[in-house]
């Protein structure tokens, strides 16, 4: 009787323990840890890459875009296009709010893109050219909150959603859904102040670089136009790179 | 008194040839004046009617504003100053607040200028009492029949409206359409949709804020700075466009160039031929003591009479058919667009008397020198060669 006394202790001891461990974990998960954990996957503090960005139009007709890009911290991005011919040789320079974008010959112009402009498609793409300069932190945007678990293409992720904490963001608020291994947004709603859907970003495949998870391909879709949407395909990308500083200079664009 | 008697007969007693020339003279000149004269008509028209429906007794524009670049209207809103707020008050202004979003009619998206206007104003002819109706639970919206044709949008239709407010961040919701106006100017309807000013500022978040303030037509104000504000009569505010009408007028040069050389050539044509088929008339000219200098005077002045007979024919059948234009229109159907400016659907041609007269004397000494050029060969003529047939 005594034995069995015990064995019951030492049962229900071992379900506290477990419980109390399952506890702290799931209190572990918090949302700004999942920014955090995002943020330290996705932030690049210095990477080169090479990317093929697909616009499919209305009508399903395909254009690709190949790009080469050098981000530098989080306001510091330079990208210049190399097909197709048309677009050859066209630069874009990032410096904190300010976008430069430099025309080869015969033009061999560099206009400021600013305020408005800012916001409108890139080629035609559902990403403006704010969306495809973005390399902020998530975290000293956004207030996240996890709202549940849920399965996404088969990969277990936390549901978060995230409202902005700051009046000068694009984004009022966010839901993403956050693989739980991996720490990438898998899927992202994007949303105005109203609560309109806006835009919507899937991550299709991600890449192991180092010790960190990246999105390989992705794919946009402003979800209040009927387009298909827009690809972006990362074919090659280099943290290890060294990148001069006068890489990112106006004069370095001609 | 002898040249000017042999021209006049010589004109007269070329019979059919003369009428000829003179029905192609008299058909240039008609057609210059009258295209000239409706060209006029549209401008005065167009620049009255932005008067009218735009800029009525001027407007006050917020120091960043500028109308034709749609990229300074991120920074073109401020606060209204007391002594403007006074004139609004009073009714005597209006004011108006423009942003630039986009709308997605069928999922296409189209980018515009959104522009708050008071819905219970009667300052410009804007049907602006509509956006009371509606839906309550949706934005009411109005558009022109330009932008519902580029956006093939229907009155009653709710579509998504897109928009930053002050601090950068997106805002969407939907509008309902609730009227689609019918207006010549497209300077209020192309590539804009109007809501109601407290529905913009609450959307922007700038409560009492403005982008342009216009003045009730009549109300004087003084000219000058107002705050972030400044007041523009509807004159210094048309000197834009009256500059961007002055450059189109090439293409009305090209038709002037055009129908008056069709004139000038019938002209030059019959000189030319004057010249080598009337030699042995010359050379009897000149046997009979004329010089070489008043044959060359005959021959031009008879292209000037014939001109001058084509002005006068013209008046015989142009002017009562510009009369008639100018007092009952031209009447265009449904045609609205002059490439940016307002064309009204019936238009009335003006015909100034600088318009007549400096078209009858430009026309004139062209075909004076027309009528000269080629019988100035006749200055090297000799009588015998002339009687003969042949060219010195």
């Amino acid at each position: 009787m005594k034995t069995l006394k015990y064995i019951t202790y030492i049962i229900l001891l071992g379900l506290i323990g477990f419980l109390g461990t399952q506890t702290s974990r799931a209190e572990e998960v918090t949302g700004e840890y999942i920014l955090k954990m995002i943020d330290d996957n996705v932030y690049l503090d210095k990477a080169m890459t090479e990317a093929t960005m697909t616009v499919f139009d209305r009508r399903g007709r395909e254009l690709s875009f190949k790009s080469r890009g050098w981000v530098k911290g989080a306001d510091t991005r330079l990208v210049e296009y190399l097909h197709p011919p048309r677009q050859k040789g066209v630069k874009m320079l990032m410096l904190e709010d300010n976008l430069w974008m430099y025309t080869p010959e015969p033009t061999d112009r560099i206009i400021t893109i600013s305020g408005h402009m800012l916001r409108q498609s890139l080629n035609g793409s559902d990403l403006s050219y704010e969306d495809m300069m973005e390399n902020s932190q998530l975290i000293k945007s956004y207030d996240a909150k996890v709202v549940g678990k849920e399965q996404y293409n088969d990969r277990e992720c936390w549901v978060v959603e995230l409202t902005a904490n700051r009046e000068d963001v694009s984004y009022h608020s966010r839901k993403m859904w956050v693989d739980t291994e991996r720490w990438l947004g898998l899927k992202e709603e994007r949303y105005a102040k109203s609560g309109k859907l806006l835009k919507r970003l899937e991550i299709l495949n991600v890449i192991k670089l180092k010790d960190r998870w990246y999105p390989k391909k992705m794919r946009f879709k402003d979800m209040l136009s009927k387009g298909k949407g827009t690809e972006y395909v990362i074919d090659k990308i280099d943290i290890d790179v060294d990148i001069p500083d006068h890489m990112f200079t106006k004069a370095s664009l001609r | 008194m002898t040249v000017l008697r042999l021209a006049f007969r010589n004109v007269l007693g070329a019979g059919l040839k003369t009428w000829l020339n003179v029905a192609v003279l008299s058909l240039a000149f008609v057609v210059i004046v009258w295209v000239q004269g409706f060209y006029d008509g549209v401008n005065q028209q167009a620049l009255d009617a932005i008067i009218d429906i735009e800029y009525a007794g001027g407007q006050f524009w917020h120091e960043e504003y500028d109308k034709f670049d749609p990229l300074t209207l991120e920074q073109s809103h401020g606060k209204i100053s007391p002594d403007v707020q006074k004139i609004i008050d009073d009714g005597n202004a209006i004011p108006i607040l423009t942003t630039l979003g986009a709308i997605y009619p069928h999922g296409r998206m189209i980018s515009l200028m959104i522009k708050g206007v008071k819905t219970d104003q009667d300052i410009i002819p804007l049907p602006s009492h509509v956006l009371e109706n509606g839906n309550p639970n949706l934005i009411p919206a109005l558009i022109g029949t330009r932008m519902a044709e580029a956006g093939e949008i229907e009155k009653g239709d709710v579509i998504t409206m897109r928009w930053r407010d002050a601090n950068g961040t997106f805002d969407a919701t939907d509008v309902e359409i609730v009227e689609i106006m019918n207006t010549i100017a497209p300077s209020i309807d192309a590539g804009q949709i109007w809501i109601p000013i407290e529905s913009l500022r609450e959307a922007m978040q700038m409560p009492g804020e403005a982008t342009v303030i216009t003045v009730r037509k009549g109300f004087d104000v003084e000219i000058g700075e107002f705050g972030q504000f400044y007041f523009m009569l509807p004159e210094k505010l048309l000197e834009d466009m009256i500059n961007v009408m002055k450059g189109r007028d090439i293409f009305w040069m090209i038709m002037y160039v055009l129908l008056s050389s069709l004139g000038l050539l019938a002209i030059f044509d019959t000189q030319m031929l004057a010249v080598f088929r009337r030699r042995k008339e010359m050379g009897m000219l000149m046997a009979l003591g004329m010089t070489r200098k008043e044959i060359v005077g005959t021959f031009t002045l008879e292209g000037a009479l014939q001109g001058l007979l084509s002005v006068v024919v013209a008046f015989a059948w142009g002017a009562p058919i510009c009369y008639w234009t100018m007092t009952t229109g031209f009447r265009f159907g449904n045609l609205k667009e002059g490439g940016g400016f307002a064309i009204p659907t019936v238009v009335y041609p003006e015909y100034s008397p600088q318009l007549v007269f400096g078209t009858i004397f430009i026309l004139m000494f062209f075909i004076t020198l027309v009528s000269f050029l080629p019988v100035r060969r006749v200055v090297k003529l000799k009588p015998t060669d002339a009687l003969r047939g042949r060219w010195s």
